[in-house]
């Protein structure tokens, strides 16, 4: 690579790193309880703990649980209904103000699944994790905050491949690995910093790059709206939104009959962001490691439970649900948890060390830093 | 460019990039496999994701320099 490619991939690497480094390392400090927030939830005793029954205990009908959550809202509406993949026996039920009201707004109820009775209500005060994950999210910044960490992510992806460029002239005349420890303290650190970034790069960019998609998650659900669900509810089109819904019970039973050999995932009411004005979106999953993370939306007239449409979601939103599991590395168990947390602890060195070497060079050009290169050279070129 | 610095210039970079990028496609695999199954395919990936850390800890720790 010639001097001149050097100096402008360094003036890339150097920048577009400096820009994000601060909300990186916000990132990974906040994103590490949040990899457990599962164990956590369940050691804060945020997890609720429904009663053994017998396996084949009856399912209680949802119109009841939806009243006994509305019963303790009066005046509120339901948003969504959500089944926990993991806990058969908990139904979960979103109640807001309004439909449209954002989902962190929103009150969570979580009922016996069998009994209809009301197992937890969160509340709304913000707790320790309520509070990692608005920071990793949105900074409390709703969708802008999103979007601005979006960018952040693109500049990081943009410093993790100017970064690899740079490998090669730094590594051109050191064998893998070398950690020149007799050296200067910062000789070091560029060993260090080149050495834990070049193996860690795969992961890096693929969880860079999903958390990117994750931001755009408000923006892909809208253009489906506009893209596929406006089209699959085309027989309503200019009806007013229906007043109040009619059974979910039924609606189901017309969902389970489109899509047989799926479960539900979760329901979104009529009139929220997920839904037209006049039906239940009945998202079903699949049952595999990986269809259980995808779903298919089934439409259904929340007013009379005739079945309206159903499609195969298209690509964009398949994308952003594979995208998720590979950002939060929830999909392979306890030990992979803890190795994505020991790789985002590496990531939070190879940032700090980043942002070490610019201030212990600050003021000294590419120019004499690569003659300095070419210096430290000289002794291993001897040697061999 | 002669056709022998060329050549060379090929060989070094895959001398400085072949040991990262062996790394790199452990790791895709290891994301991969977690995602399509479980069990072995879990146990894949913890494998696969966790040697890129072992060979930095190798580098730092215990190679003769």
């Amino acid at each position: 690579m010639s001097p001149g490619a050097i100096r402008k991939w360094s003036w890339v690497h150097k920048w577009s790193s400096l820009v994000c480094t601060a909300f990186l390392l916000l990132l990974c400090v906040t994103g590490l309880p949040l990899i457990f927030h599962e164990e956590i939830e369940h050691l804060l005793g945020d997890k609720p703990e429904p009663p053994a029954m017998a396996a084949d205990t009856p399912k209680a009908s949802l119109d009841r649980i939806i009243a006994a959550g509305l019963a303790r809202r009066p005046g509120q509406v339901v948003q969504f209904v959500v089944w926990d993949q993991d806990e058969p026996n908990v139904v979960i039920v979103n109640i807001a103000k309004s439909l449209v009201e954002p989902f962190d707004k929103s009150q969570v109820m979580i009922f016996d699944a069998r009994t209809a009775e009301l197992l937890m209500e969160p509340g709304n005060r913000l707790g320790f994790m309520d509070i990692m994950l608005s920071l990793h999210v949105d900074l409390f910044a709703g969708l802008p905050g999103k979007l601005f960490l979006g960018l952040m992510g693109i500049l990081f992806v943009v410093a993790i491949v100017s970064g690899v460029v740079l490998y090669a002239p730094f590594m051109r005349k050191l064998p893998f690995g070398t950690v020149r420890k007799e050296k200067a303290t910062r000789t070091r650190w560029l060993d260090l910093h080149n050495l834990l970034g070049v193996v860690t790069v795969g992961w890096v960019l693929v969880v860079g790059a999903t958390g990117v998609i994750n931001t755009w998650a408000d923006l892909l659900i809208q253009i489906w709206r506009f893209d596929q669900l406006g089209d699959m509810v085309k027989p309503y089109a200019g009806q007013p939104p229906i007043d109040k819904p009619g059974s979910l019970d039924k609606a189901m039973i017309t969902a389970q009959g489109a899509a047989p050999s799926m479960r539900p995932s979760f329901v979104a009411f009529p009139g929220t962001l997920f839904s037209s004005g006049h039906h239940y979106m009945v998202a079903m999953r699949g049952e595999e490691p990986l269809t259980k993370r995808l779903i298919q939306p089934v439409l259904v007239d929340a007013q009379t439970a005739g079945l309206t449409d159903t499609r195969k979601m298209p690509w964009y939103i398949t994308a952003l649900l594979v995208s998720q599991p590979l950002h939060f590395g929830d999909y392979g168990g306890l030990p992979l948890k803890i190795v994505w947390a020991l790789l985002d602890i590496i990531s939070i060195v190879v940032l700090g060390s980043g942002l070490y070497l610019w201030l212990a060079r600050r003021g000294v050009s590419v120019d004499v830093r690569l003659a300095a290169l070419a210096q430290d050279e000289q002794p291993v070129r001897a040697g061999r | 460019m002669t056709m022998r610095s060329a050549s060379e210039s090929a060989l070094s970079l895959r001398r400085i990039f072949g040991i990262p990028l062996v790394l790199a496609i452990a790791t895709i695999i290891g994301l991969v496999s977690a995602l399509l199954e479980d069990g072995v395919w879990d146990a894949l990936s913890w494998v696969t994701l966790g040697l890129p850390m072992l060979v930095a800890a190798w580098a730092i720790w215990f190679r003769r320099t």
